[in-house]
């Protein structure tokens, strides 16, 4: 691929030639972070061409993408004795119908399908456990399935992986209303465990558009962010025990529920955002906060980019310990909602929107805050227009501008869709940027997220997939975060498109650690196989 | 013709909370509940800004019957574009007991009053579904009435209007004064705008007592019960037609 190579040359001064990877990871030499991005890029891109399917070939046969799924490993194949092992301990709960297995073949944009034929659907962690074990015995890869709300393509088979789903997996086993330490099975839906805590008076720390179909194992294996984490911080905090099952089917209990355990290593941390490829998560415990008495909503209208950063200071001094969300979209997300959804647009058209929520314990004392906010904002013309919802119902309608823009995208076309991380500065000029990289080739580009944790969603869309236009987005987009030591997926993950892509973020040496310990837990590499690491790391 | 309009609007438990009923059956919870206006009372509003903003009535006063905390109602009138608001104040028992019989008398007297030209209400009231007041006050006044609006346009001193009613759409018109009661298509109600809402807190709110309007607001109804609706027994998956006709002639139903 000379074309990458030549923009890999582009990102540093001197070419170090490392072509085989085992050097690199019994290498002792400290890399300075200028050099790193293009010594792995030059070899990682030539082995993962060498090895990476035709998928996004374009009318030469000869473009591929890194994001395509790789050759099949030499994994055993289900048979009937497999299938009879199932039926014995998952009576009914072995799917072999291939319109019920179906919708766990295919991801929710509907960009990748896997040919599974098998899904399971266990009930208790001893059945996971009997279900890896045998699975490791026979070399039989497995995927672990929540929600398939994962928008990486990490949730759904590549080939014929068994389905293991979570999804019976949903009971709540105890909340303690003092310390509010919820725990609950893997395959609990988010929304669910919220309505369960909200009638005692708690809510879950972590909020997303997917929470009516997303299982809490799921978020905790991708390390879900979504719009509390301003407020209530990642899962790697608020996770206080995980009871897992590794490849082997050994069972692994971590599920404390205690605040402050320094007893040896914090196992769990690995697990957190893992992916599925260390092991199945079947129980969580998490610690929850009080469910605020008072949240209001704010929706605003700036004119310029600089505008919307010098409100979000002018919002953490004056709202400061009340901000539970700071979240922002752009006018042609606004167009979107209005043409796909008929979502109207509730103040006048700005070229960027706020959307702001507060969470306190005091309705008159965080109206009068908030208050003195839109005041300051108003008279300083930070903010040309914008409206404000106490009421339930208007929260929800407002939150449904900021969580809706994903479903109207898939309205718009197909979808090319980037996570990334950035200081918050920069945040727009990428999406400038791809617009004027992009011209008229895409038939949308639009910008919104989590501004306030730096997390910019860029997606652009196009009538069908357009390899041709996927090229010229990528690996520009990775390059221009890359050089601000941006991230590349802040929240979604790598799952099985972005993970060649990890060495625009990661440094070699650390990427050949996480190797190892993969190698560690799993030797037969059975675990969502070709997901997360970059194919350079086959065992 | 003054070109005041009346609107009443009345604080109830938001449509989006979960309803719980009080252990003792006397009521249902609403301590620390989020309240709103009623969505019905929205669509009023928004219908009485509207004539105003066409310039067919020079002024819209907002009114809530209940306790201190109908005054936010009355603000979210004032921020969707009300000039000012009345606050009939009513709480404690007499507050529980207030129904739309008191509300009518009340909305009577102050039309009388402000020498009000229209009387805009909702249909009804999400929490008790009355669907009354509009027709007693309208009774009380012997005034007109248009119920169930979904469409209302001014012509002189005659409002054409638009009902929804079971067979269809009835189109009849009335003389002013008149009472309307604005049913779910009159209108989309706005967001109130920072800009309004600012000015909103500077619009003026009054406050009167029921007495002071020479109306007496003892119920003449009481609450036996309220209870909840049965709960929806669950359903039951069976695997073979077998297993359905044994389970149908166990429940007694073959």
């Amino acid at each position: 691929m000379a074309g990458l190579l030549k923009r890999a040359l582009r990102l540093r001064t001197a070419l170090r030639c490392l072509c085989d990877y085992n050097m690199l990871s019994r290498s002792t030499a400290t890399l300075s972070p200028v050099d790193f991005h293009s010594p792995f890029l030059t070899c990682s891109s030539e082995q993962v061409l060498a090895s990476t399917r035709k998928l996004h070939a374009g009318a030469d046969g000869s473009k591929v993408s890194p994001s395509a799924a790789p050759e099949r490993l030499p994994f055993c194949r289900v048979t009937e004795e497999d299938l009879a092992f199932f039926r014995k301990i998952l009576a009914g709960r072995t799917i072999v119908d291939p319109d019920l297995v179906e919708p766990s073949n295919v991801d929710w944009l509907k960009s990748v399908r896997g040919s599974s034929e098998v899904l399971l659907r266990p009930q208790t962690t001893e059945e996971v456990s009997q279900i890896l074990s045998y699975c490791n015995s026979r070399n039989l890869a497995v995927n672990p399935q929540g929600g398939n709300t994962g928008l990486v393509g990490g949730s759904v088979p590549v080939y014929d992986e068994i389905i293991l789903s979570t999804s019976l997996m949903n009971k709540i086993l105890n909340f303690d209303s003092i310390s509010g330490v919820l725990t609950c099975q893997a395959g609990c839906v988010l929304e669910n465990l919220s309505f369960y805590l909200e009638e005692r008076d708690y809510i879950m720390p972590l909020d997303l558009g997917a929470k009516g179909s997303c299982q809490i194992g799921g978020n905790v294996a991708t390390n879900a962010g979504g719009l509390r984490l301003l407020r209530y911080g990642s899962l790697h905090g608020t996770v206080l025990g995980l009871e897992l099952v590794l490849a082997d089917g050994q069972v692994l209990d971590c599920l404390s529920t205690l605040r402050k355990d320094n007893t040896g290593y914090d196992l769990k941390q690995l697990f957190i955002g893992s992916e599925g490829t260390l092991g199945v998560i079947t129980a969580v415990s998490i610690l929850c906060p009080r469910k605020p008495k008072s949240v209001n909503v704010v929706f605003l209208g700036c004119e310029t980019f600089e505008q919307l950063l010098k409100t979000f200071q002018l919002c953490k001094g004056m709202l400061g310990e009340i901000l539970s969300a700071f979240e922002f979209l752009d006018s042609e997300c606004m167009r979107l909602l209005n043409t796909h959804l008929k979502l109207p647009n509730p103040i006048s058209d700005c070229p960027f929107y706020i959307v702001i929520e507060t969470s306190g314990s005091d309705p008159t004392h965080d109206a009068q805050k908030l208050h003195n906010f839109l005041e300051e904002a108003m008279t300083s013309s930070l903010v040309s227009d914008g409206t404000v919802a106490t009421e339930e119902a208007k929260i929800k309608a407002l939150w449904s501008l900021r969580e809706r823009v994903t479903e109207a995208l898939t309205h718009d076309g197909f979808t090319y869709k980037y996570d990334i991380s950035l200081p918050v500065e920069q945040i727009y000029q990428l999406v400038t940027d791809m617009r004027k990289h992009l011209g008229n080739r895409a038939k949308s580009v639009v910008g919104y997220g989590h501004v306030g944790d730096g997390n910019l969603h860029l997606n652009v869309t196009s009538p069908s997939k357009d390899p041709a236009l996927l090229a010229a987005i990528e690996p520009f987009v990775y390059e221009w975060t890359a050089s601000c030591r941006g991230s590349i997926s802040a929240e979604h993950g790598l799952g099985l498109k972005k993970r060649n892509y990890i060495y625009y973020s990661k440094q070699s040496q650390a990427v050949a650690l996480m190797g190892n310990i993969k190698a560690m837990l799993d030797p037969k590499g059975i675990l969502n196989p070709y997901k997360t690491l970059p194919d350079n790391l086959k065992q | 013709m003054s070109g005041r309009v009346l609107v009443g609007v009345k604080r109830v438990i938001d449509y989006a909370v979960k309803i719980r009923v009080k252990p003792d059956n006397t009521g249902v919870v609403t301590d620390g509940v989020k309240h709103s206006m009623n969505p019905f009372c929205e669509i009023a509003v928004e219908e009485a800004v509207k004539l105003k903003e066409k310039k067919l009535i020079k002024e819209v006063v907002a009114v809530s019957c209940g306790p201190q905390q109908s005054q936010e109602t009355i603000r979210t009138a004032l921020a969707m574009g009300a000039d000012r608001g009345i606050h009939v104040d009513v709480s404690g028992k007499d507050y529980e007991n207030l129904g739309p019989l008191q509300v009518s008398k009340i909305l009577a007297a102050l039309a009388k009053q402000e020498d009000a030209q229209l009387i805009l209400l909702g249909k009804q009231a999400i929490d008790d579904d009355c669907n009354q007041t509009g027709q007693m006050t309208a009774a009380l006044l012997d005034w007109p009435q248009g119920t169930f609006a979904s469409e209302v346009s001014l012509e002189g001193d005659k409002i054409n209007l638009v009902r929804e009613i079971d067979g269809g759409l009835e189109h009849i018109k009335i003389n002013t004064p008149a009472v309307i009661t604005a049913d779910l298509r009159l209108n989309t109600p706005r967001y109130a705008t920072l800009p309004n809402i600012m000015k909103a807190k500077k619009k003026k709110i009054v406050t009167v007592k029921p007495a002071d309007l020479g109306v007496d607001v003892t119920s003449r109804l009481e609450v036996l019960k309220v209870e909840e609706p049965p709960q929806r027994q669950a359903g039951m998956k069976v695997e073979t037609v077998e297993d359905l006709v044994v389970k149908l002639k166990e429940a007694g139903r073959v």
